[in-house]
């Protein structure tokens, strides 16, 4: 009955690159060509995002840059536009491209930062809820639905409408990324804890739990380093999407004035600003940005479908 | 002293129609180095004894008479943390199915070497010298390449060995085996049962075997439980019960197994199934089913009787010596 001794010994790091390579995962993406395609973008806009100070020909954080005398100018490819703004500038003269660059580095960390929170919370409540149970599982997802029953803009709205009213807008502007995280991340956090949930329900009943358990293992032990690992995919899939909707709730918070300021702005505030110049020709203030964010949100999710169908062994095709 | 006492253990369900006992009067005591086997249909009750003995019944059932002392301690008085270092360390379990008891998701000696670290202070590189010794002593070729593998890179008979190792980790006094061949092929159910019966042997550890299986049970064990309804019904020797069983239940079980000798012949089978737990019966818990049953065995319960080195709760044992059952 031996799987025998002649099995190759291999040293370890060969074969987990060797494993990559032969993976499901890794064979999966090299046969899909619109994930191969999404994560270009996505690598583009990261890599964007991080190098914006290198790649930004002009410091749009900078007031003595920016000249208002340069305010709107087309992108330089059309009549009136200008060698030195590739994409035009906005109403205060700032270049453009400089400004998504920036933009989408504030959009991606408020977003990935909204999401570390949502999924800490989320993970923790919803592992606790479904290994425990009982009255504390009724009582968390409870908590859950009243939570989802708000929409994540007005709790959001609410929130920042009072903080900026109570502690002025001063503090505010100061504060604004890390408030737009903290109050898109606690608004979300549901959609994690019923995920990870409803999977530990299914994962508690196996009995590698049981064995577990036989073992004289504590009860975080068992939730965090046997039950959890076995929930990651879901929770994998779910994330990509919610960097997503972050992003969204970040950029329509914004939009209507509650989000980024407009001397750090994300993609948002930048769609918001340009928004009253549209009509008097100055298109590209909003459209620009607004099509790199919505290129943006577009790939997160097509990758999540993506994540989605090749982590589903259901839909596995060989 | 006994190494583990059970004493009139009572495990009881609360369902919504009514609690339930899954398990009622079971009395026994074991020895270090005893090899007991415990047998019964599905639903007999024998996983549950199984896992009461590690007070690990999980909602809704619970303990709700009688006691089990390990080393005169009473499980039920101990706090979850010394309870936790009974269980693993002291007394192990061998689970059913080996494709489900390893944790698909970590490494084989990631489990193993948190084993151990659960119990002992030991570092990561001693915890590795135990875990390749113990997969040694259960014939897993190579060791030292299986630490780094996932579960299901390895067959079923390889895991159920790794499993056993697992057991084996922390020289438990007692490994409760729960029907550990019943997922192998034939051949390999063979070793499986060899290797645990060697490995008990050499290491004085007492066994508590619960199956189905009457042909593993007589490989195996010394002493023998046979379960039905939530009762012990006949104990004793696993010789003279296998050879010659008292009860009419052990009788059916025992003639219900094909035999190569006879042929043309259909298998004998105990007629009905066994009583759902919902449904009280008085008297003798098997009487609906028997064939000797009389008036007495629809009024009380049988207690036990001993009858040569066996105990058996049934009102006809005397009535059936004297006149041997003509069926045929």
């Amino acid at each position: 009955m031996t799987q025998n001794s002649t099995l190759p010994v291999n040293n370890q790091a060969h074969t987990m690159s060797e494993k990559f390579f032969k993976s499901h995962f890794w064979h999966s993406f090299k046969i899909d060509i619109v994930a191969q395609l999404c994560f270009l973008v996505f690598i583009a806009y990261v890599f964007m995002a991080l190098f914006a100070p290198a790649i930004a020909p002009f410091d749009p954080y900078d007031p003595a840059s920016i000249d208002i005398m340069n305010s709107e100018i087309p992108p330089s490819w059309s009549e009136e536009g200008d060698e030195s703004f590739w994409l035009g500038t906005d109403n205060q003269g700032r270049d453009l491209w400089s400004t998504i660059l920036y933009g989408t580095r504030v959009s991606l960390l408020i977003g990935i930062g909204a999401v570390f929170l949502q999924a800490f919370l989320g993970i923790c409540i919803g592992l606790v809820a479904g290994y425990i149970g009982g009255r504390l599982d009724s009582f968390l997802m409870r908590m859950a639905d009243v939570q989802l029953s708000f929409s994540t803009l007005m709790v959001a709205i609410i929130f920042l409408a009072v903080f900026q009213a109570s502690f002025g807008t001063e503090l505010y502007q100061e504060l604004a990324m890390f408030m737009l995280i903290l109050v898109i991340g606690i608004a979300e956090w549901p959609q994690y804890a019923r995920t990870v949930r409803a999977s530990v329900l299914a994962e508690k009943e196996k009995e590698y739990v049981d064995a577990a358990r036989v073992i004289g293992l504590s009860t975080p032990r068992i939730m965090f380093r046997h039950i959890l690992p076995n929930t990651l995919s879901p929770i994998l899939v779910i994330s990509t999407v919610q960097v997503a909707n972050a992003i969204i709730a970040e950029a329509s918070l914004s939009f209507l004035g509650l989000g980024m300021p407009a001397s750090e702005p994300s993609l948002g505030s930048l769609i918001s600003s340009g928004f009253e110049y549209i009509f008097s020709g100055a298109w590209w203030i909003t459209m620009i940005p607004g099509i790199v964010l919505v290129l943006l949100v577009l790939v997160m999710n097509l990758l999540g479908d993506w994540l989605r169908d090749v982590l589903n062994p259901k839909l596995y095709k060989g | 002293m006994a190494l583990l006492q059970v004493n009139d253990l009572e495990v009881s369900f609360d369902m919504r129609s009514g609690s339930v006992k899954a398990l009622q009067d079971i009395n026994f005591s074991i020895e270090r180095g005893d090899r007991v086997g415990i047998v019964g249909e599905s639903g007999a009750g024998k996983s549950v004894l199984g896992f009461s003995i590690l007070n690990l019944i999980s909602r809704p059932g619970s303990i709700t008479g009688g006691n089990v002392l390990f080393e005169d301690r009473d499980l039920a008085n101990l706090s979850a943390k010394e309870l936790r270092d009974i269980r693993g360390n002291r007394i192990s379990m061998i689970f059913q199915d080996p494709m489900m008891t390893l944790n698909p998701v970590l490494t084989i000696g990631t489990q193993m070497i948190e084993c151990l670290q659960a119990h002992r202070k030991i570092n990561k590189n001693d915890a590795k010298k135990i875990a390749i010794q113990k997969l040694q002593q259960v014939y897993i070729p190579s060791p030292e390449t299986r630490l780094d593998q996932y579960p299901h890179e390895l067959s079923g008979g390889m895991r159920q060995r790794i499993v056993i190792a697992i057991g084996l980790l922390m020289d438990p006094e007692i490994i409760i085996a729960d029907e550990p061949t019943t997922a192998l092929d034939v051949t390999i159910q063979a070793e499986i049962m060899e290797l645990i019966l060697e490995l008990c042997e050499r290491n004085h550890v007492a066994l508590i075997m619960i199956t189905h299986d009457l042909g593993v049970i007589s490989q195996v064990t010394n002493r023998l439980f046979v379960m039905y309804s939530g009762r012990i019904i006949e104990q004793g020797p696993t010789k003279e019960i296998i050879n010659d069983a008292q009860h009419p239940y052990t009788q059916g079980l025992i003639n219900a197994l094909p035999q190569m000798t006879i042929r043309g012949e259909r298998l004998q089978q105990i007629p009905g199934s066994m009583p759902s737990l919902n449904t009280r019966i008085t008297g003798c818990v098997f009487h609906p089913r028997c064939e000797h049953a009389e008036n007495t065995c629809t009024r009380t319960h049988p207690k036990y009787t001993t009858s040569g080195g066996c105990k058996v709760a049934c009102h006809m044992v005397e009535k059936m010596k004297s006149q041997p059952l003509l069926s045929e």
